[in-house]
């Protein structure tokens, strides 16, 4: 075990998994940094500190620095994909999703089914994602739920450094294109990481704390806020399951629906809008399966039907927060 | 190219304007006071002042992530940008946008951007509109060294020429795009040789040079209002400070900054041709120093006091009516 920020896991990761298969290969913008200046390459090394040596260690026909042409790097993920190579290709915020939703929509997502099952294209998409640093209406947006949508897509959201390398190492040695999505403000995070090869499996949720009056499902950074809600309800005596669902595509229904059995109440918090989200997506399926064990309607905790908007106080009142989520907790414990 | 004093003086409040701003913000967002990423013009305001000096009321443009210096060469109100990035109920937006998202539609001014490649095909809609309203009015897209390598500017400069819309694809090299070389990241020999390759009419000047640039965008503004379709301009500049405030800079040279600011600043180099050729005098021009200071000073001070928006402001503006 070790103690390092959800970045350094990220980069850790990248390493080991680029020295134990000669077929990773990453590319995406600045992720050198420095490359055709008089500082040179790594200059910089990346703007989020995920890619700071690797050009070093694995040289620039692995490590690829992009233009700025969002279409063309995860095109090129693609056929790096179909061809034999497991790309990582890094998107370096996940709002310019809408520059290069084609590569990913109907190309990457649809390869294998169009072409009958005969294809593989085991591509990484890192996508840094989420609101918390006032980067306004193009650069805070959380688009898991577009992608979750869409079949053919894994979708991986990690809360903590740990799992953040067990669940990229699992997306890198994964058959099927694989969204991996890292808040922003999570990368500071610290938490204790496993030493060598270390997996988790997709599609298994983790219980982030344990109750038995009322289910919260999260992912991402609202798992932190979820645990903080929880830890402030347990000192008023409220006990809350809080499950990190770790990846929304495959989704892990039995964690959902076993603990919404025992605690009979369902909170669900979304960064993003609550429009045909995560959000909805849970609390459909909890009436749909767990309907007769519900003792009150479920609640969303979500950001409001608007773009992020900018000013401090704006994005404040835009995201959920753990006394918005306590308050929902609380309204599902009123419930009569 | 002939140019009036009182022209002259303008041109050079503006660019002072700009470099005041910038100036001022990169100390103020040392206090830790102004949130989020803002992205300093300072070093190539010859180029957004000697573009934006030949258009009209009507005529638009659209900017970049970088857009502080377009918003005031196009003539948005200085104290509401800067209440804007203060993140103020009373900014040009409301605090919902930021420095990346100043706009002002009825100055022409289309919006800064925070997605690079969003411009120019918006420029395009705007071209084609002022093919429709046939008074000569055009539209330029404003785009780095970085966003001519994305296919929405391809895209953009195939349509603009096809439909021999009224655009001008204004390109500030600056050398970098965040760390990245120019040398690194754009394969052709340089960007208004792959603007000419659409099949438009491209010119190269020194962004550095407040008269090269307002002299050579005399010619494009001509043979764009003159309908002989988009037209594409290189301009040679320099950016000052780092990427986004708080970058590190070490891709650049030893001693680059303070050669570049020595050699290539455009507010020195405009005041060493004007003394030259006696065309305002050095009295002149330190008292628009002294107004310009005082703007900046009073807007950030205002802004500073200035109330911020409420929770409830969250969910207004996001459409006109809905229900
Ligand atoms: C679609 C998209 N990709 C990447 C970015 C991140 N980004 C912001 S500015 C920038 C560099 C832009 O370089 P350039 O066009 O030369 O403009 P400059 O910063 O030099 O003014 C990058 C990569 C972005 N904002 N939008
Ligand atoms: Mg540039």
């Amino acid at each position: 075990m070790a103690e390092l920020m959800l970045r350094e896991a990220i980069l850790q990761t990248l390493f080991s998994e680029m020295e134990r298969d000669e077929n990773v290969v990453v590319l995406g913008e600045d992720i050198v940094g420095g490359m055709g200046t008089e500082g040179g390459p790594e200059a910089i090394g990346g703007i989020w500190g995920t890619s700071t040596g690797l050009y070093d260690r694995f040289g620039g026909d692995r490590v690829i620095d992009t233009p700025i042409s969002e279409s063309a790097i995860i095109g090129a993920a693609g056929g790096l994909g179909l061809t034999g190579k497991r790309p990582v290709a890094e998107i370096m915020f996940a709002d310019f999703l809408g520059v290069c939703m084609d590569q990913i929509w109907n190309q990457m997502a649809k390869f294998r089914y169009m072409f009958g099952g005969k294809t593989e294209c085991p591509a990484v998409v890192r996508m840094i994602y989420g609101a918390g640093l006032n980067a306004a209406a193009q650069h805070s947006q959380a688009p898991h739920g577009i992608l979750t949508s869409m079949p053919g897509l894994k979708v991986v959201m990690p809360s903590t450094p740990a799992d953040a390398k067990g669940l990229l190492t699992t997306a890198i040695r994964d058959q099927d294109p694989v969204i991996f999505l890292e808040h922003k403000a999570l990368y500071a995070e610290k938490g204790e990481v496993p030493d060598g090869d270390y997996t988790i499996p997709f599609g298994h949720a983790r219980l982030a704390h344990a109750g038995e009056d009322v289910t919260i499902v999260a992912a991402g950074l609202m798992v932190k806020f979820s645990i903080k809600a929880a830890q402030g309800l347990a000192e008023k005596g409220i006990g809350c399951d809080v499950i990190d669902l770790r990846t929304t595509s495959p989704l892990d229904e039995e964690a959902i629906l076993d603990s919404v059995e025992n605690t009979g109440r369902l909170v669900v918090v979304d960064e993003s809008p609550p429009r045909c989200g995560l959000a909805t997506d849970i609390v459909s399926l909890v009436t749909q399966k767990a309907y007769a064990s519900l003792k009150a309607p479920p609640e969303m905790v979500t950001s409001p039907h608007t773009p992020v908007p900018f000013a401090r106080e704006l994005e404040k009142a835009y995201l959920p927060s753990p006394g918005k989520i306590a308050d929902a907790v609380e309204r599902t414990l009123a419930w009569k | 190219m002939q140019i009036s004093e009182d022209a002259l003086k303008q041109a050079y409040r503006q660019m002072k304007t700009i470099r005041m701003f910038e100036e001022r913000l990169h100390d103020e967002i040392m206090t830790g006071e102004i949130a989020g990423f803002t992205h300093l013009y300072a070093g190539q305001e010859a180029v957004a002042v000697g573009v934006c000096e030949h258009l009209d009321y009507n005529d638009t443009i659209a900017s970049t992530h970088r857009g502080h210096g377009h918003c005031i060469a196009k003539g948005c109100d200085v104290r509401g940008m800067m209440l804007e990035i203060y993140g103020r109920a009373d900014g040009i937006c409301k605090g919902k946008g930021g420095s990346m998202h100043i706009a002002d539609i009825e100055k022409g001014m289309l919006g800064a951007n925070g997605i690079v490649g969003g411009g120019p095909p918006i420029v395009v809609g705007a071209a084609l509109a002022a093919k429709l309203y046939g008074d000569g009015r055009l539209a330029v897209a404003f785009s780095g060294d970085g966003a001519c390598n994305q296919g929405t500017t391809f895209e953009a400069m195939n349509l603009a020429v096809v439909t021999n819309a009224p655009a001008i694809f204004a390109f500030e090299n600056n050398h970098y795009s965040e760390h990245t070389g120019v040398a690194y990241a754009v394969g052709s020999e340089d960007i208004a040789s792959r603007a000419e390759s659409f099949g438009m009419k491209a010119w190269r000047v020194d962004g550095c040079d407040f008269f090269k640039v307002y002299e050579t965008m005399g010619e494009v503004v001509d043979h764009v209002r003159a309908g002989k379709g988009p037209a594409a301009v290189e301009f040679d500049t320099e950016r000052f400070f780092g990427h986004f405030e708080g970058d590190p800079q070490n891709y650049r040279g030893e001693g680059e900054i303070a050669r570049l600011r020595k050699e290539r600043d455009c507010i020195t180099i405009f005041r060493e041709h004007a003394a030259k050729n006696k065309l305002v005098s050095k009295k002149d021009l330190d008292a628009i120093d002294k107004e310009v200071s005082d703007l900046i000073d009073k807007s950030v001070e205002e802004s500073r006091a200035a109330a911020p928006p409420t929770a409830e402001d969250v969910l207004t503006d996001v459409y006109i009516d809905y229900i």
